[in-house]
């Protein structure tokens, strides 16, 4: 009886709401691409309700989805490793910088987000497209008289993720070199360091858990997108989610666009297990506060 | 320092990569030429008054607008409720719950899109605006709790229990003591949740009903054929609106903030 009396059902009234939410429109649909996953796809939009392995035995035998496994994890580790050794300098003179205006460079860092993604994305065109300013720069001094081709291709898919991304890189890596204890780095040189040792060795790992976390959201951000490599990329530029999109909307055959989508979440399911495994998920919560 | 020298060109270096080509799309906004690219050959506002003049774009708009305001009220709703179960209460599981609610961000937009409309297929219910909407609502919830959350906690208890005390119910507590504290989150929250919705376009493609496009949707829409000066006029207008409204939001806050 006290047990009952110890039950205070007013946090669970007030959290129900959204609680449904979630239950509703993510764990729920979650399951069902499991169990749809194994229905046949017999015609244009039209499937049928069974239990058969033919998605998943395409899916495990055909050198096609292999490929697009390995291309996805190929651009997402090149993303990755990208923006963390462009977005950690900036992070470091962020916090470390004695400038009295720091929050403008916070801003500027913020301000990003809120530029329309789709504008981020298509801005690309205009600097290395046939029209673009490197070319017309180039031409305008008079060094090349054809224009260079520099889009639709991996490269610009490439540049188009770093562009979007790196902020949240950035903003990790500064979150965590900002809670460094500023006395830590001139004891290590008062104890005989080398700046950059100092950095090496006491910096650098400090703030592993911000970088960690920055690499991980930017790795599943950019493996399960499909729009920038339509718009930046050309035909051979297709990620894994470009699979999901033309299995759901064109090709209309759900049964293989949940045998897929099933995958994406699992694959990076065991990345982002891998990481809680070793840094634990308090750190991503404070990534997107 | 001379390794400081270098750090500061290099932040510099970078933060013009990340400006630089919004710059130009605002910048070409204004090109009179009737490609969308290089080069500027004069100034002019005639691409404005396409868009204007564009009726599938004002429609877009109008959808965008409805649908991202809407989804700012269910998502503040719902997270600011959550944030003070989270925040006020103690109970059994709360960790738990907690990851719970984040669930919606770590699962990727694509899976989720797919998942929400195979749910859906199966009921035998078509895609709809209140697909989007109830979509965009569970996207945008786990920032909106975050938000609020954080600012409950500096909200000291005292000024509820004072309240309680003085012979105000909970719902006249939360309306006259609370709510007005938490404003400032439920505000940057509503706010959060409002650019999340307008800018939605990954989950957006496979939810919205045929024929019915939001501002991002129509822009990809475009991009099919090539990148017209129109799509830099909407470019601009929608960067003012995302950038400019919680700018100036956050500079009056300050404004009324210092007059105290």
């Amino acid at each position: 009886m006290a047990e009952v009396k110890a039950f205070d059902p007013r946090p669970w009234r007030l959290l129900s709401p959204a609680l449904l939410a979630i239950t509703m429109l993510v764990v729920v649909p979650m399951s069902f691409i499991l169990v749809y996953s194994f229905y046949e796809n017999i015609d244009l939009a039209v499937d049928k309700v069974t239990f058969q392995f033919g998605n998943w035995n395409e899916l495990l035998t055909d050198s096609y989805y292999h490929n697009a496994i390995w291309k996805t994890f190929r651009l997402s580790v090149i993303v990755t490793v990208l923006a963390a050794v462009l977005g950690y300098i900036p992070a470091y003179f962020i916090a470390n910088t004695q400038f009295r205006h720091k929050w403008v460079l916070l801003l500027l860092l913020i301000l990003p987000f809120w530029v329309s993604f789709i504008i981020r994305t298509l801005s690309w065109i205009h600097i290395l497209g046939n029209q673009g300013a490197i070319n017309g720069m180039l031409q305008w001094l008079g060094i090349t008289d054809q224009p260079l081709s520099m889009m639709y291709n991996e490269f610009a898919v490439l540049v188009g993720f770093i562009h979007v991304f790196l902020p949240y890189m950035i903003l990790n890596v500064y979150v965590s070199l900002e809670g460094i204890d500023k006395n830590l780095d001139p004891a290590a040189r008062t104890l005989g360091c080398t700046p950059w040792q100092a950095f090496r060795e006491v910096t650098l790992p400090l703030s592993m858990p911000g970088l960690a976390a920055g690499s991980l959201l930017v790795f599943v951000l950019t493996a399960g997108s499909y729009v920038t490599p339509l718009i930046l990329g050309g035909p051979g530029d297709f990620l894994f989610g470009n699979l999901i999109f033309d299995a759901v909307l064109s090709e209309l055959n759900w049964p293989m666009g949940a045998t897929l989508s099933f995958t994406l979440l699992f694959l990076l399911g065991v990345v982002v297990v891998i990481y809680s495994r070793f840094m634990g998920m308090s750190q991503l919560q404070k990534a997107f506060g | 320092m001379r390794a400081w020298g270098l750090i500061r060109i290099y932040t510099v270096a970078v933060y013009i990569f990340m400006f630089a080509p919004i710059a130009v799309v605002l910048l070409l906004a204004f090109n009179s030429s009737q490609f969308g690219g290089f080069p500027m050959e004069g100034f002019s506002l005639r691409w404005f008054y396409r868009l204007y003049e564009n009726e599938a774009i004002v429609r877009a708009f109008k959808t965008s607008f409805l649908l991202g305001l809407l989804t700012a009220l269910f998502a503040t709703t719902l997270g600011v409720l959550a944030s003070l179960a989270l925040v006020r209460y103690k109970f059994r599981g709360k960790d738990w719950i907690t990851t719970f609610l984040i669930t919606p961000v770590l699962v990727p937009e694509t899976v989720l899109a797919v998942g929400v409309l195979i749910f859906l297929r199966w009921l035998s219910i078509p895609r709809s605006f209140a697909l989007l909407l109830l979509g965009h609502t569970v996207i945008a919830l786990p920032f909106v709790v975050l938000v609020v959350q954080a600012r409950l906690v500096g909200i000291k208890k005292e000024y509820e229990e004072a309240a309680r005390s003085l012979g105000a119910n909970p719902v006249q507590t939360f309306m006259q003591v609370t709510l007005p504290l938490l404003l400032p989150a439920v505000f940057a929250g509503a706010l959060f949740a409002f650019t999340i919705s307008f800018d939605n376009i990954t989950a957006t493609v496979f939810w919205r009903p045929s024929g019915s496009e939001t501002v991002p949707t129509q822009i990809f829409a475009m991009l099919k054929t090539s990148v017209s000066p129109e799509i830099n006029a909407l470019g601009f207008v929608m960067i003012v609106i995302t950038v400019g409204v919680p700018l100036m939001a956050g500079g009056l806050a300050r404004y009324f903030s210092r007059k105290k």
